[in-house]
């Protein structure tokens, strides 16, 4: 008796919505395991990370804050990942987008500047984080660059200069000599939608983006042409599409979405520009945008998910002593189970007979 | 009407290799239902029917690569069950397959050691290749990379690499597809040779005159079953189809035709480096295709049509603006889109991923060569209403056979989905129209109603090109005749030049008579 994989003849459409859902079920599976191997009660931890958070108002609205910035990270991976075109670094677009919103606060700080301060943070962090996203892009149209590689360690390359910014140039002279800029002023600040959380505009801002990016996808013919540019290169090509234009054009809309995900951040629950703005949101947003299918309304339940996880973490640190990086584990886990699932959808899985083992292994 | 079995020539011996019932199921779809077949020692056995009529599937169950699902194969009268191809080898089966499978950057040598089991040094296989190959006068040196090879020299490799196994049953899939008229008579001959060896030859194919040269016996199968055995030589091509097909093929009408009017394609000595390290070199490739002609390029596979098709279409841009004249506007800098914008349609060779996403609907697919010029975008925005009426149109007018109004362009068969994609194009009634090999592996019928849809589309004044490596196609619609070969283009022949034996010599790389086809040369190079 053997397992094998055999191709199906069409995709199954079930299992590409049933997928995520195997996937999220194998995963805390595993994490009950790995609860019981660290000696609690896999049930009780488990109910910690993911049914506590949803019994509380103020842990709702933190989740719908961790979502803001991971939702619109992906909406905008999503675009680059459809048309088969690798932009790993949104980290580092996220992180260039806060320093480039931040600049702005910074220089007007204290001063009598009126409300334009913050749509120009926005602006700024939006271009910041496209521009850094077409160094990347560039290299790869340009010189035939890898572009997992260069927009990966261009994320490193972020944080340093974030990080020199904020311990040099731009650090608060009153702030006790810790390594952050003065508090943002207040028209430099995202305003708060409910009193008494953290719930900010930004959220609005980020469903917002959902809709436009469902449109694009959908409806416009640059929609077209990035689905086209993943399921057939080369009838892209026939098609009369450039496929540089589309890298650089991909790489500037995600980067620029990550970027203002970043500035508003920072300029929302955050306050200041200071060395740990991001809890790993940019890398976080490629399993956000692999679980939600790589479609805006399945990346926006993604999201909320995997924030319930942000949340469900902190919880878990305080209630029941395990590890924050216990978090990270279990991301880790669902996107390997994510990405395994998903060959489901291409391939059955089939338990044959020794005797028509050989032919298996022949073909 | 042929059901009857003809006693075979040795009715006297028994079969080598007996299928009995055999029968292949893939879900509800029946691809080979109960069909028998009796091979006989010395004998070259045609396999004939239409794509789809399930001999592929055959030929793969008799060689190991798929289990029926019923019915058995008895060999020398033993029932065997092959599990895999390397059992099928050990009995003395072997297969030479229509795709070859070689590495392009290894030696012939190399390719061929890889196939074989691990037991014999690579210096006695050398030998043993070079030995096999002078036997039967199959010319290979072992030493030369693959890539260099001509594709005739290539499937020289792959029957050599057969023959090493001393099989006693040789399964040929259309091993002339890809030869030009001379190559494929040196094949005949080294068939010939292997009958009287005493081999059985079980040999696919379409063509029909080569079936009735060549065959013994020819077992047709139409729709999965088995139609009729019969002595290929004691029918007609006309009948043979007749089999084939079910029903008459209707023939092609040449439209009443005005006299071909302005050149709308020119092409002025082209040259373009390939594009990778395989490709073809184009070489100062001229001509001239005018308003209500259609003008055939012959060629085997592999001698810069490919590269011609995407410097034409605009996939790739030629060196200069001039080289491609569409409608009296140079393009040869210009992109696909604006080539469309001029007025032009391209058809690729490739069906699925060139010509279509496979995995997107029809009215996606609608819009993939539609949004040049076809109203189908309005402000960035995609009407889809006005891809789905394109779809409409194309299979009211192409009668395209599908299960549902839109579905994704995989599903449907080859035959079908070549006449939407031609369908596509035609009725955007295109001022010139490039297509490549536009009845590639469809079935007789839509074969019929493409050919017929692009004289009518040259009978309405389109200069129709029309890139193919079928002759018989070409001398069926062409009005002129140019022959590709290492990346040059020869002067095109008229109708009645065209002879087989000329466009074959063409195709092996004669150079031509200046005189011959002055009057074209002329006008090719003159404007």
């Amino acid at each position: 008796m053997q397992l094998v994989l055999e191709k199906r003849a069409e995709r199954s459409a079930t299992i590409a919505i049933a997928s995520p859902l195997i996937a999220i079920a194998l995963t805390l599976v595993t994490m009950a395991v790995l609860f019981a191997i660290l000696g609690k009660n896999p049930i009780t931890a488990l109910g910690v990370y993911f049914i506590d958070p949803l019994t509380d108002p103020y842990s709702l609205g933190e989740i719908a804050v961790k979502a803001t910035p991971l939702v619109m990270i992906a909406v905008g991976l999503s675009l680059c990942y459809i048309a088969n075109i690798w932009n790993i670094g949104a980290e580092g677009q996220f992180l260039i987008g806060a320093v480039c919103g931040s600049w702005l606060a910074v220089r007007t700080n204290g001063t009598e500047a009126g409300y334009w301060v913050l749509p120009g943070m926005l602006c700024l962090g939006a271009l910041g984080g496209a521009l850094y996203a077409m160094i990347p892009a560039i290299c790869k149209v340009r010189f035939g660059a890898n572009e997992i590689l260069t927009s990966l360690m261009l994320v490193y390359i972020a944080y340093y200069i974030m990080d020199y910014l904020v311990r040099g140039p731009w650090r608060d002279p009153h702030g006790l000599n810790f390594p952050t800029t003065a508090p943002f002023d207040p028209v430099a600040t995202v305003p708060i939608l409910i009193e008494g959380s953290r719930l900010h505009a930004g959220t609005l801002a980020a469903l917002l983006v959902v809709m436009l990016v469902a449109v694009m996808l959908g409806r416009t013919i640059m929609g077209f042409e990035i689905r086209l540019a993943g399921a057939a290169p080369r009838a892209a090509r026939f098609s009369g599409f450039n496929s540089d234009n589309l890298v650089l054009f991909t790489f500037a809309v995600s980067g620029a979405l990550a970027g203002l995900a970043g500035i508003i951040e920072v300029a929302g629950p955050i306050g200041y520009l200071q060395p740990d703005i991001s809890p790993g949101y940019g890398f976080t947003a490629i399993i956000v945008a692999f679980l939600g299918r790589l479609n805006p309304l399945g990346i926006l339940i993604a999201g909320l998910f995997l924030a319930l996880t942000f949340i469900g973490g902190e919880n878990a640190e305080i209630a029941i002593k395990v590890p924050l990086d216990l978090t990270k584990v279990f991301q880790g886990i669902l996107l390997f189970y994510v990405l395994a699932c998903d060959s489901l959808i291409v391939y059955r899985i089939r338990l044959i007979g020794a005797s028509s083992k050989a032919v298996a292994a022949n073909v | 009407m042929h059901d009857i079995s003809v006693p075979n020539v040795s009715s006297g011996k028994e079969p080598l290799l007996r299928a009995l019932g055999i029968t292949k199921r893939y879900g509800t779809f029946l691809a080979n239902d109960s069909i028998d077949l009796d091979l006989y020692p010395a004998e070259i056995h045609a396999l004939l029917g239409e794509n789809g009529a399930g001999k592929s599937t055959l030929v793969k169950i008799m060689y190991g690569l798929i289990q029926p699902s019923a019915g058995e194969l008895r060999w020398m009268g033993q029932r065997i069950v092959l599990a895999g191809p390397s059992e099928a080898r050990s009995l003395g089966i072997g297969m030479v397959f229509q795709h070859f499978s070689l590495f392009e950057n290894l030696t012939v040598a190399e390719n061929v050691a890889l196939g074989l089991p691990p037991t014999e040094s690579f210096a006695a296989i050398s030998g043993r290749l070079e030995e096999t190959a002078r036997v039967y006068g199959l010319p290979l040196d072992p030493k030369r990379l693959v890539w260099q090879l001509s594709v005739g020299e290539k499937q020289r490799i792959e029957i050599v690499r057969a023959l090493m196994q001393n099989p006693k049953l040789l399964i040929l899939d259309e091993p002339t597809a890809v030869l030009t008229p001379q190559e494929a008579d040196q094949l005949f001959v080294v068939l010939n040779r292997l009958r009287e060896e005493g081999r059985i030859l079980l040999y696919i194919s379409h063509k029909l005159d080569e079936v009735k040269r060549l065959c013994d016996t020819a077992t047709i199968l139409r729709g999965g079953k088995k139609v009729a055995t019969c002595n290929p030589r004691q029918e007609t091509a006309a009948s043979l189809a007749r089999m084939m097909v079910g029903a008459e093929i209707g023939q092609v009408k040449m439209a009443s035709v005005g006299a071909p009017t302005v050149p709308r394609l020119v092409i002025r000595q082209l040259s373009l480096e390939p594009d990778n390290l395989h490709g073809t070199h184009l070489e100062d490739v001229s001509l001239e295709v005018r308003g209500g002609e259609i003008v055939g390029i012959a060629g085997v596979a592999g001698n810069g049509q490919d590269e011609l098709f995407a410097a034409l279409s605009g996939e790739r841009q030629a060196p200069s603006d001039g080289a491609v004249v569409i409608d009296g506007e140079a393009a040869g800098l210009r992109g696909v889109t604006e080539r469309r914008r001029m007025g032009a349609a391209f058809v690729p060779e490739e069906r699925l991923g060139h010509g279509t996403a496979p995995r997107m609907k029809l009215s996606e697919n609608a819009l993939l060569t539609g949004h040049a010029a076809s109203g189908m975008v309005n402000r960035g925005f995609v009407d889809k209403p006005a891809t789905l009426a394109a779809v409409d149109r194309t299979t009211k007018s192409f009668d395209v056979r599908k299960a549902k109004r839109d579905p994704e362009a995989v599903s449907l068969s080859g035959g079908n989905l070549q006449k939407f994609i031609v369908g596509r194009e035609i009725l955007r009634e295109p001022g010139v129209l490039v297509v490549s090999q536009p009845t590639w592996g469809v079935d007789a019928g839509a074969a019929a109603t493409i050919r017929q849809a692009l004289i009518d589309l040259a009978g309405r004044g389109t200069a129709v090109l029309v890139i193919s490596q079928d002759l018989d196609e070409l001398a069926e619609i062409a009005d002129r005749i140019a022959v590709m070969f290492h990346g040059r283009l020869s002067a095109p022949l008229g109708a009645a030049d065209a002879t087989r034996e000329m466009l074959g010599l063409l195709m092996g790389g004669a150079s031509i008579e200046r005189g011959a086809g002055t009057q074209e040369v002329g006008d090719a190079v003159g404007t």
